[in-house]
């Protein structure tokens, strides 16, 4: 779909999201909670429709966030969900692989990385870590490295 | 059942000469049919993304263009256009087309090399030694311009580090006129072979849907009818300058994987050619003093899929957070889709046909209902190649000859 | 010389090991066995399996989760053996000495198993094929 009816269909969630920044024509941000960021992945990928890319955790000092990449093809826009998740304790936020199959390796890998728990997720094992790399060591987070 | 099998690396031996990377796929069988894969990653782990945050902003090109080696001219370009995108600078009109350049050359032998891989898989070796052969011209043109068969270095935030001599340009449109001739019989001999085609078509079918689900990119998602492309979706360094077709297929088996690949060699062919002629004059770079706070997503079109980097920065010397997804990462699962309900003498080739940064093949093994190995990748390898003979005999066509190259 | 190092140096037989590496010296070791440079006319010959080997020929850091397999293959090897570390990764680690899942370089796991290894380096990024047939037929002179 062409710029102006991709625009048009994320103004459809806008009530879900913090806000909608847009940077430039091609790339897009929107910030949202993180128990309104399933509905509107599966918004996005659903009945937009857009391609996922791929998903990143970071370690933003007083939250975690995970943004989900999105693409749309006919006009190169990226479009980034930026679920933020408040609880540094135990962070946790919904897992969207039930849906979309080409996310459930990121989801394990952001879990093995950062410690976020991907609820419903349903193959939650480590992926990308040693066999014996110790439990609850999670080399993406900030007190990691120091 | 997904339980990894007690000290599955002494059962699955790696195989000659094409075990590579090392990743660990279990194969779960009903009769000869595949039912289950599970896989085990983390063999070729290095901790990219946490290195690259210990980098500064010019160091991580030289870092991630060793991600993977056939695409390290890609990662670097996505790397660099997210940076410039942070900053809000464009390289000069030269460095661009040089960047396509290189990148072309990178997906001409790239390709190669799995049409190569793809015809030993099938017991083709002659496919094998000659798609081989005609690579080492291509490398021989990159060393000449960056210094390095592989690992080119070339690419740097505002521009590029070598330049393309003008007096060399000559020499060059010869040597691809001659790659031209050379892909262009090799394409055909390949494509009108009707044991290739009786071995290919209809063999791991990835659907459309599947390929939604699963998010694949480049060849694996344009042989199944998907036709997207970053050079042409959202146009980075020359392309949108210059004039060519973005090759798919609709039926999304392995045959039309192999027919994407091979007709995208001679796209750039095509492409390397007008970027030659039309290379512009000018400085290949520009001075860039600071990176400022921001965020970026950058993207390249590698010879295995979309290549995506995001960058974020908060206007100090190195990147706070550095994501890097190579196209193999959604290619690799949807082995799930396109190997379930296959016949086990077609593991081999339906999952060489995803080309998974070249080599996750060798860590196959097949389990049966007590967790036995039963077969490892050299059983697999050589079941593929009797599937092969017997379709020879079935069809009666002759040896393929050296001299019909 | 023990005639087993003797039979090795006339013709010797090689496994690769893969242990975390970007697959840009694996693709350089395949280019070997292709026209251009064609190896098996040193009598180097790829084999599938440790056990049939003389040599290893080793790629890549040596990631935490490949030491492991690395010293089950070492130990499998057919001994006397030569180690050779192809590229800059083995040989020292390079850009990826800070890395957290690495646990190389590779001599040290595998003088964990095998303190008196026989080595040799191959450096370079990755180094030509006619480096590696260099250095590898260098190697076996000097044994």
């Amino acid at each position: 779909m062409n710029q102006e009816e991709l625009n048009n269909k994320l103004l459809e969630i806008k009530d879900k999201l913090i806000d909608i920044e847009r940077k430039s024509d091609k790339r897009i941000f929107l910030p949202c909670e993180a128990k309104n960021a399933y509905a509107v992945n599966k918004f996005l990928f659903e009945d937009v429709p857009l391609r996922f890319v791929i998903a990143t955790g970071i370690d933003a000092e007083d939250c975690f966030e995970v943004l989900y990449h999105f693409s749309n093809d006919e006009t190169g826009c990226v479009v980034t969900v930026k679920a933020i998740i408040r609880d540094r304790e135990k962070p946790a936020i919904e897992s969207i692989a039930p849906f979309l199959p080409g996310a459930e390796w990121i989801e394990r890998e952001i879990h093995d990385l950062l410690g976020i728990d991907f609820k419903n997720h349903p193959n939650l094992r480590r992926l990308i870590l040693s066999d014996d790399w110790p439990e609850g060591v999670y080399p993406l987070r900030k007190e990691a490295k120091k | 059942m997904k339980e990894t099998v007690k000290r599955p690396v002494l059962a699955v031996g790696p195989f000659h000469p094409l075990q590579e990377e090392m990743e660990f796929y279990q194969l779960t069988l009903d009769g000869e049919k595949v039912v289950d894969i599970d896989v085990r990653i983390s063999y070729n782990h290095r901790g990219m993304e946490g290195i690259s945050e210990t980098l500064q902003f010019d160091q991580v090109p030289f870092l991630v263009s060793r991600v993977c080696g056939i695409c390290s001219a890609s990662h670097p370009l996505a790397y660099i256009n997210a940076v410039e995108e942070i900053a809000g600078i464009t390289a000069p009109e030269r460095a661009q087309y040089i960047r396509v350049i290189i990148n072309e050359l990178e997906r001409i032998h790239s390709h190669m090399l799995w049409v190569g891989l793809a015809g030993h898989f099938i017991g083709y070796d002659t496919v094998f030694m000659w798609a081989w052969k005609y690579r080492e011209p291509v490398l021989d043109l990159l060393e000449q311009i960056t210094g390095n068969r592989n690992n080119y270095g070339n690419v740097k935030v505002g521009g590029c580090r070598e330049d393309i001599p003008n007096e060399l340009i000559p020499k060059m449109l010869k040597d691809l006129d001659k790659l031209d001739k050379k892909t262009w019989m090799l394409t055909k001999a390949v494509l009108d072979d009707p044991i290739i085609h009786a071995r290919l078509k209809g063999v791991g079918i990835l659907t459309k849907q599947a390929a939604i689900d699963y998010a694949v990119t480049g060849p694996t998602a344009r042989g199944s009818g998907i036709a997207i492309d970053v050079r042409r979706d959202d146009p980075y360094a020359a392309y949108a300058d210059l004039d060519w077709n973005v090759i798919s297929q609709p039926e999304g088996d392995v045959f039309a994987k192999a027919v994407v690949r091979l007709l995208e060699v001679l796209e750039s062919v095509k492409i390397i050619k007008q970027a030659l002629k039309k290379l512009p004059d000018g400085p290949i770079a520009i001075e860039v003093k600071e990176i400022p706070p921001g965020e970026g997503c950058g993207r390249a079109e590698a010879p295995r899929g979309e290549t995506f980097h995001y960058v974020r920065s908060d206007g100090g010397n190195r990147p706070v957070r550095h994501k890097i997804r190579a196209p193999s990462y959604v290619n690799v699962p949807s082995f799930k889709a396109s190997c379930l309900g296959g016949h086990i003498s077609d593991v081999t080739i339906t999952l060489a046909a995803v080309d998974p940064c070249y080599s996750c093949t060798e860590r196959l093994a097949v389990v049966d209902g007590h967790n036995n190995i039963i077969h490892n990748y050299e059983s697999l390898h050589q079941l593929s190649c009797e599937k092969t003979a017997r379709i020879k005999k079935e069809i009666g066509a002759p040896e393929w000859k050296l001299e019909d190259i | 010389m023990s005639w087993k190092i003797k039979a090795l140096k006339k013709s010797p037989w090689v496994f690769h090991v893969n242990v975390g590496a970007c697959n840009n010296c694996d693709i350089e070791i395949v280019n070997c066995l292709t026209p251009r440079f064609d190896v098996e006319r040193f009598g180097i010959k790829l084999v599938g399996s440790p056990r049939h080997a003389d040599a290893l020929l080793v790629t890549g850091v040596g990631t935490k989760q490949a030491a492991i397999r690395l010293r089950e293959v070492y130990r499998q090897t057919s001994k006397p053996c030569v180690v050779f570390l192809i590229g800059a990764c083995p040989c020292g680690m390079g850009i990826f000495s800070t890395g957290y899942h690495v646990a190389g370089p590779v001599d040290k796991i595998i003088r964990e198993v095998d303190p008196d290894a026989i080595i040799a380096y191959v450096p370079g990024c990755p180094p030509k094929p006619e480096a590696m047939i260099s250095g590898i037929l260098k190697a076996l002179a000097a044994l």
